[in-house]
């Protein structure tokens, strides 16, 4: 207990300090009272100092308490199963980072499942054990995309603790108003004032809790102060109109497709051709219906395209980028842009009452189609179309990887992005029964987890192909990681035969059989333990599907 | 006894692990996936193989229903101990989701087992704990203490003659000479077989350096040493049981004669302080029935975690003998009649005036002690500018921690626990302050080591 907070009883006030100057300038230069100088002068000089030393510790009292801080607020949500607290202990004590750089083995890394067990926990509302606040504040303060769940499931304790640890101030940030509530709907004037005054992370997150909540109330908010917010702002507020879009909106982004900002006014475009009714799509419909038409001259029928050229500035208006990038022409380029602005719903009433699929199916003159066809992309993705997306996907078996329409994989995981999760899992799994796992992660990483049960047996049956064609596990660890993690836990019992070492066959990679049978050991483990995780959160385990 | 149901947390058995590379590793076997074969018995047996990266898997075999800690056996060319594997094993049990199922001891793991009850069952027939076995001839052993006491004599002489050298010219020289006079002394005292007084000379090398006000600490310390050279010189007049604290601060750690008091002793803290040489490793225990706390002293070489693992928490019923000495805590585990097992048993608190009046009346008995096992009752964590304290929730009190707390990751957890509210924390209380060790939430809840 040091100097200031501890009033040892004195009955000689000073004579401890005394005894500690004489020591410090030696017992030659200077003596303390009480102790005559001499040869015995270090003895006595350490006789007094000893019993000063026991009295001033004998007599050590408790200091004056300190303001107490406030307490946490209480945290309602029912306390974790003493198994699944246990589980959380461990997958925290994995951290930090992963083996080391070594081999994995057949260990799973219980890192990655942390996200995969906080999302449980979150989903089944349970709160965080107090003591277990800090590690999962640390690991989340190393892993920005563990901060969102991580943060839920440590709750308000942990916002409490960041106040006090400057270590941790992360979560103060990730949580608006650092944590202090936003105010309740009826709080009008609350409202009012938090959208004055606050600072500009906590007006977004005000914002976009009203616009979740009302989105009339926040459009309307958005829109007193709309004249005198800084263009960087005013660009993230009307992002957050995103939510809830619809018809109502239109008048507001009209008006802000007058906006001094360039940006502003492309974003306010944007938000308008979602809207298939506004004025703005039904102008891009108008501009891009006159590029595109069918050719009924030719023996089989064709879509020509005939590209603007100029831009004009109702177009420029609307939200046409009049200037292109590096390398593309600008004909095409604002092509590109009326068609992805263009409602799809236009299309078969202009192009002769075909269906979307018939539409993608016809041939296109002079190398357009590319051009054509990513614009749709693009249109389907913004539009949320379902039935465009099929159409541009194709079937998953189409001979060319990737179908008649979509171009890129990555516009094909957009794609699939517009589509149920069931048609989406379906799909993938036909792509992948044709086509392998080679071009499949960016695929697997749209599908909803855990996988259904066609598409898992799809990834397992690639697999096991993989194996036996004899190329190395590593080549698919990408895939192997997802499945470790996205994989039904059910499904651990059909990987039963894969986990014994092969005889080697004479075309396959030295020893890669054995390095097959530790990858699939090591995901079948990680699926027990997903199982088992699943269990002490309380969630229902289904009965596995049985046999392939 | 039965041990059947009675699983160790993941924290217990981590507590185990001999440093922060096993405890990742071992966590790391700590799924089903490597092992095979893998069983247990109500008797606290634990087996199993685990692939490694030869192709004979590795035999582990673990037998928890020692009271002095688990013991472990395994093939693995490992030297720590215990090996990850054991970790790894005994995580997988304490997952008690059905890895680790009920079974009949192979016969690789029964060998072992059987060996080893037997070896402690011919020891514990061979002699009570603390006769001294083969000491033989007690007229030449008692020629040897009185060798040893002149020796320590001749020590404690030129220890004195070297404060005094040191006061005559005064403590500010102290900074310039450094480390190596320090070193140099505690080596005499080496030489000198009085291990108590080189540990404290060592020290005193280090308080040069240690911030600021360390003249007083310095002058703090150096009086000590000099109280512990007179209370030798002088010990035949001294009361029995204060000598037997000199001869113990010396370094004449004597036999655990004390009578054994049997009783469910709680585990209230264990943790590890190691130097260059040696680790040490503390375990405060608490009787439940005799209200007594006890602290048991276990040693291992550096990089090897001490024999005797107890994780907090659990209970073990047994006989503990405490050392000669007043005022001291230090105590030697003796026949342990039950493995320990987690209980719900909480140590009964004190506010924290009573608390610093412990640590004053402990003085009496022992002025060289630096701190007292105290347990505090409904105290909050509170922030004091820089650092922190424990203050009553009732009440103006505090108790400050000490620096050494004041840095380690525990004080989070602690701070955690509370969340603003009063916890009951055990720890030890002196003249540095507080050092949490561990905390109970006020409602129901398991106990938290903060070390």
């Amino acid at each position: 207990m040091n100097g200031t907070a501890v009033t040892p009883a004195a009955p000689a006030p000073g004579a401890w300090e005394e005894l500690v100057t004489a020591a410090l300038l030696g017992t030659e230069r200077r003596t303390p009272p009480g102790v005559t100088p001499g040869p015995e002068a270090p003895a006595a000089l350490l006789d007094a100092a000893a019993v000063e030393t026991v009295r001033r510790r004998a007599g050590l009292r408790p200091a004056r308490a300190a303001e107490r801080p406030r307490p946490a607020p209480e945290d309602a949500r029912p306390p974790l199963p003493a198994a699944a607290a246990r589980r959380l202990a461990m997958l925290l004590a994995d951290r930090p980072g992963t083996g080391g750089g070594g081999r994995r083995g057949t260990t799973p890394d219980l890192m990655e499942l942390l996200p995969q067990w906080l999302a449980t926990a979150n989903a089944r509302g349970f709160a965080a054990p107090p003591q277990v606040l800090p590690a999962l504040l640390d690991a989340a303060r190393g892993r920005t995309d563990l901060r969102p769940a991580a943060l839920t499931f440590a709750g308000p304790r942990a916002v409490w603790l960041a106040r006090l640890n400057p270590d941790w101030r992360f979560a103060l940030r990730a949580t608006p108003g650092g944590g202090t509530a936003l105010p309740s709907p009826e709080d009008t004037a609350r409202i009012q004032r938090l959208w004055e005054e606050g600072l500009f992370a906590e007006r977004v997150a005000l914002l976009a809790a009203i616009r979740a909540r009302e989105p009339a109330a926040a459009r309307e908010l958005l829109a007193t102060s709309w004249a005198t917010e800084r263009a960087e702002d005013r660009l993230m507020f009307l992002d957050s109109l995103r939510t809830g879009l619809g018809p109502d909106d239109e008048p507001f982004l009209e008006q802000a497709l007058a906006d001094r900002s360039r940006n502003v006014r492309a974003t306010a475009a944007e938000l308008l051709s979602a809207l298939p009714d506004s004025a703005l799509a039904a102008r891009m419909a108008v501009r891009a219906g006159a590029c595109v038409a069918v050719d009924r001259t030719r023996d089989t029928p064709a879509v020509v395209v005939e590209a603007p050229h100029e831009c004009d500035t109702g177009m420029e208006r609307d939200g046409v980028v009049p200037k292109p990038p590096a390398g593309r022409g600008e004909r095409s380029w604002w092509f590109g842009q009326l068609v992805e602005a263009t409602p799809l719903g236009v299309w078969p009433g202009r192009l002769g009452g075909r269906t979307p699929q018939e539409i993608v199916a016809l041939p296109v003159a002079d190398d357009w189609q590319s051009e054509l066809h990513a614009a749709w992309c693009r249109a389907a993705v913004r539009q949320r179309d379902a039935a465009w997306a099929r159409a541009l996907l194709g079937l998953p078996a189409a001979p060319e990887a990737g179908g008649p329409g979509a171009v890129s994989l990555a516009e094909r995981a957009k794609l699939l992005g517009t589509l149920g999760s069931a048609e989406r899992a379906e799909w993938v799994a036909g792509f992948i029964a044709t086509h392998g796992l080679s071009e499949a992660f960016q695929l697997l990483g749209v599908c909803a987890v855990p996988w259904a049960a066609p598409l898992g047996r799809a990834v397992v049956d690639a697999l096991n192909i993989a194996r036996d064609a004899g190329s190395y596990p590593w080549s698919f660890s990408g895939v192997m990681g997802l499945a470790e993690r996205c994989l039904d836990p059910s499904a651990a019992g059909r990987l039963d035969g894969l986990l014994a070492v092969p005889d080697e066959g004479e075309d396959a990679s030295p020893g890669a059989g054995g390095y097959w049978a530790e990858a699939f050991q090591r995901l079948v483990t990680t699926l027990r333990l997903r199982a088992a995780m699943q269990e002490e959160l309380g969630v229902v385990q289904l009965p596995g599907p049985s046999g392939v | 006894m039965t041990q059947q149901g009675v699983r160790w947390t993941a924290d217990q058995v981590l507590a185990l692990a001999p440093d922060a590379a096993s405890r990742k590793a071992g966590s790391k076997l700590g799924a089903a996936g490597p092992w095979s074969e893998a069983g247990s018995t109500d008797e606290g047996t634990v087996w199993g193989l685990c692939k490694g990266s030869g192709s004979k898997p590795y035999q582990t075999v673990i037998d928890i229903a020692d009271a002095a800690g688990p013991a472990y056996k395994c093939s693995c060319p490992s030297r720590k101990f215990p090996c990850k594997h054991a970790l790894g094993l005994l995580l997988l049990w304490a997952g008690g989701d059905g890895a680790v199922p009920p079974g009949q001891v192979p016969d690789w793991a029964e060998q072992w087992t059987e060996g080893r009850r037997k070896r402690a069952e011919d020891k514990r027939t061979a002699g009570a704990p603390g006769s001294s076995s083969g000491s033989g001839d007690p007229e030449a052993a008692r020629r040897r203490a009185e060798r040893r006491a002149v020796r320590i004599t001749a020590g404690a002489t030129e220890l004195e003659q070297r404060l005094a050298d040191l006061l005559r010219g005064g403590l500010a020289g102290a900074e310039q000479a450094g480390y190596g006079l320090w070193e140099e002394t505690a080596a005499r005292m080496i030489d000198a077989q009085a291990p108590g007084l080189a540990a404290r000379v060592r020290e005193l090398g280090a308080i040069p350096s240690s911030g600021p006000g360390w003249p007083v600490r310095l002058l703090e310390e150096c009086a000590l040493l000099h109280l512990l050279d007179q209370g030798w010189l002088r010990r035949e007049r001294l009361p029995d049981g204060l000598a037997a604290t000199v001869r113990s601060r010396i370094g004449l750690s004597g036999a655990a004669d004390g009578p054994p008091v049997r009783d469910r002793w709680l585990v209230l803290a264990q943790y590890d302080t190691a130097d260059a040489r040696l680790t040490t490793r503390r375990i405060w225990l608490y009787g439940a029935e005799s209200g007594r706390t006890a602290l048991l002293l276990s040693y291992g070489a550096a990089g090897r975690a001490p024999e005797i693992a107890l994780p907090v928490g659990l209970a073990l019923e047994a006989e503990v003998s405490a050392y000669p000495g007043a005022g001291q805590q230090r105590a030697a585990l003796g026949e342990q009649f039950a493995a320990p097992a987690p209980v719900g048993i909480r140590p009964p608190g004190v506010p924290t005036d009573v608390a610093a009046a412990r640590y004053g009346e402990a003085l009496r008995d022992d002025p060289w002690l630096d701190s007292v096992p105290v347990t505090l009752d409904r105290v909050v964590p509170t922030p004091d500018g820089d650092s922190w304290q424990l203050a009553d929730v009732d009440g103006d009190s505090a108790l400050p921690l000490s620096p050494a707390a004041r840095s380690r990751p525990g004080l989070w957890r602690l701070v955690a626990l509370s969340g603003g509210a009063p916890v009951k924390v055990f720890g030890e209380c002196g003249h540095r302050g507080f050092t949490p060790l561990t905390a109970w939430p006020e409602g129901a809840g398991e106990a938290v080591p903060l070390c």
